[in-house]
């Protein structure tokens, strides 16, 4: 399931390599605008409502903190 | 009579403020009497190299006090600073410096490189860092008396905005456009130097020049917002609010994710009591929930082309507005006019709407190296047919309501002509806005297609039909769109703006490609 947030992350910026890095923000993978379009795209393909409190880097910093973040929110991962 | 922009600083914050914080960046603070040193020191660096007066000099650094010791240090050598964006593409950088044709680059080590590989000559690269430091190389009087040269109309800085030809154009300001839109503000905004700045907009953006100004002339302290906490709306609020930021000049998109994420109830930011916008539209029900949670602050919704030096215009929001109320962009900033001329360059009649125009001091120079262009957008005003007077045209098109307050209705180049009906494009959007499920809203049309194509941000997926229904709840028909494409994020330029012509080729490849 992991692969369906890779996907999604693909989407905003294709040109980089989400699998390999551990660490999005620090590694430069996302940007403000990337984070604004990736919660946007979590919410509607998970069908969750991704709260402001949650949006703060360490949910972001990689594929892992994501999944957990999702889990948080009851999606079957 | 002031001549040039760094009086303010020598009779401001220099003169009697000297030890008071000027710039916080990340740990470090910088006081004025550091920065006023610094500065001179990189002067005294740029006058070994030349001591032409007037002529640019490129600013290739990251938002940081290295960056305001650069651009003042310029100003200090009296030349004229163009901050560069250290991210720009390859090919953009390379034509931006190649319009430019600076005979030095004010930069750092960790960026040098990207400057080499573009082939930038060595000699021309001028490391800030060699002036950050405490022991004073240069000579006050002589750095003082080489001012004395300048007059208020030679350039301040250049100001890169996009072109449609995809080479930027150089937006020349002077220090007499600067001091006389600074003044204006000091004076009806009520700045006082007492404003602790939340900085976020990148420093080769115009809202730079009032923050810049407003801290060297009042002793205001310019605090620089990191860049990733722009990334997380809570660690901006939390940043802001434990800086004691008390004035913010911020592009709308931030506030309206702020408002969205429901987070203005969880931050008291009680310290914040002026909040400026500009750049763009601010849709009313998100500006009326940041005014429910901060009653007491000032806010001004602000407007302007760069090309009119930062703003022309500016409306106080002190009055209730309905949610669907659009917000005026007010009324002419002192010592500008507006006029609103029609097709055929005549005023236009009472609430009519026509094409914004602006004459006065404020008007930028011209574009940097392109007469043509300049020609173009600064024209001789037609209502005077008597000697040279140049206007900007501004492509933006607006009429006066019963207030008198002056109300945006789109562009000049997104009005169309649909079924042999005149529509602006930006009516429709605002429609969009008022669809609950519909957070941001843009429209295209394909011409060649005749496609109202309208792009959207929305937490789930709104049926078309129930999105048609509310729409014409707003619209007459013929002003309904055609399609409807829901889109993760809108694509934005690099200042935050809809990047309305990546659209409009999305649109134009999708209708190609289908018979």
């Amino acid at each position: 399931m992991t692969d369906r947030i890779v996907g999604l992350l693909q989407e905003i910026r294709p040109e980089s390599d989400f699998a390999a890095s551990r660490d999005f923000l620090g590694d430069g993978l996302l940007d403000s605008f990337d984070m604004i379009a990736l919660v946007a795209a979590l919410d509607a393909v998970f069908r969750v409502s991704i709260e402001g409190v949650d949006i703060v880097p360490q949910n972001f910093q990689n594929l892992d903190a994501i999944a957990a973040l999702l889990r948080k929110y009851r999606v079957a991962l | 009579m002031q001549t040039n922009v760094l009086e303010y600083f020598e009779g401001g914050a220099l003169a009697g403020q000297r030890r008071r914080t000027a710039v916080v960046d990340g740990e470090r603070s910088y006081s004025f009497d550091e920065i006023g040193r610094f500065a001179k020191n990189c002067a005294a660096l740029i006058l070994e190299r030349s001591t032409d007066i007037n002529r640019p000099i490129a600013v290739f650094l990251p938002k940081s006090a290295a960056a305001i010791v650069a651009d003042l240090g310029v100003l200090y050598s009296g030349n004229c600073y163009a901050n560069l964006d250290i991210k720009s593409p390859v090919e953009r950088l390379k034509a931006t410096l190649g319009n430019l044709g600076a005979g030095i680059i004010v930069t750092a080590a960790p960026h040098a490189d990207a400057l080499r590989a573009l082939g930038v000559p060595e000699r021309t690269l001028l490391f800030v860092d060699a002036a950050m430091t405490s022991t004073p190389c240069y000579d006050d009087d002589l750095l003082l008396e080489r001012l004395t040269r300048l007059i208020d109309t030679d350039p301040l800085c250049i100001i890169h905005t996009s072109g449609s030809t995809g080479i930027p154009k150089g937006v020349v300001l002077s220090h007499r456009g600067t001091i006389d839109f600074m003044d204006w503000a000091f004076a009806r905004l009520n700045l006082d130097g007492t404003e602790i700045i939340g900085s976020l907009s990148p420093f080769y953006f115009d809202i730079y020049t009032l923050e810049l100004y407003l801290c060297l002339a009042k002793g205001a302290t310019l605090v620089i917002i990191p860049e990733q906490h722009a990334a997380f709306p809570v660690k901006l609020l939390e940043y802001v609010a434990a800086q004691a930021v008390n004035f913010v000049f911020w592009v709308p998109t931030i506030m309206v994710n702020i408002a969205t994420q429901g987070l203005l109830s969880r931050f008291a930011l009680t310290s914040l009591r002026k909040v400026f916008f500009a750049g763009e539209v601010f849709p009313t029900k998100y500006l009326n929930q940041w005014r429910k949670f901060l009653p007491h602050a000032l806010f001004v919704n602000l407007y302007g082309p760069i090309e009119i030096t930062v703003d022309c215009t500016y409306f106080v929001v002190d009055r209730e507005m309905a949610d669907d109320d659009k917000l005026p962009i007010g009324f002419p900033c002192r010592n500008s006019d507006v006029l609103i001329l029609d097709d055929e360059n005549r005023p236009v009649a009472g609430g009519e709407s026509g094409e914004l125009c602006v004459r006065g001091s404020s008007l930028a120079l011209g574009y940097w190296n392109d007469p043509e262009r300049t020609a173009r957008a600064f024209v001789q005003n037609p209502l005077n047919p008597h000697y040279p007077e140049p206007i900007y045209r501004t492509g933006d098109i607006v009429y006066r309501n019963p207030h008198g307050e002056i109300m945006i209705v789109g562009r000049r180049d997104f009005q169309i002509k649909h079924l042999g009906y005149r529509i602006d494009l930006g009516e429709i959007e605002h429609a969009a806005l008022q669809v609950a499920a519909i957070e941001n809203a843009c429209v295209v049309y394909d011409h060649a297609n005749k496609i109202i194509a309208l792009f959207f941000e929305s937490e789930r997926e709104p049926p078309v039909a129930e999105t048609r229904r509310r729409l014409a709840e707003f619209l007459p028909k013929y002003m309904l769109p055609t399609a409807f494409h829901r889109v993760a994020q809108m694509p934005r330029n690099p200042n935050g703006k809809i990047d309305r012509q990546l659209l409009a080729e999305r649109v134009a490849a999708a209708n190609a490609r289908t018979p």
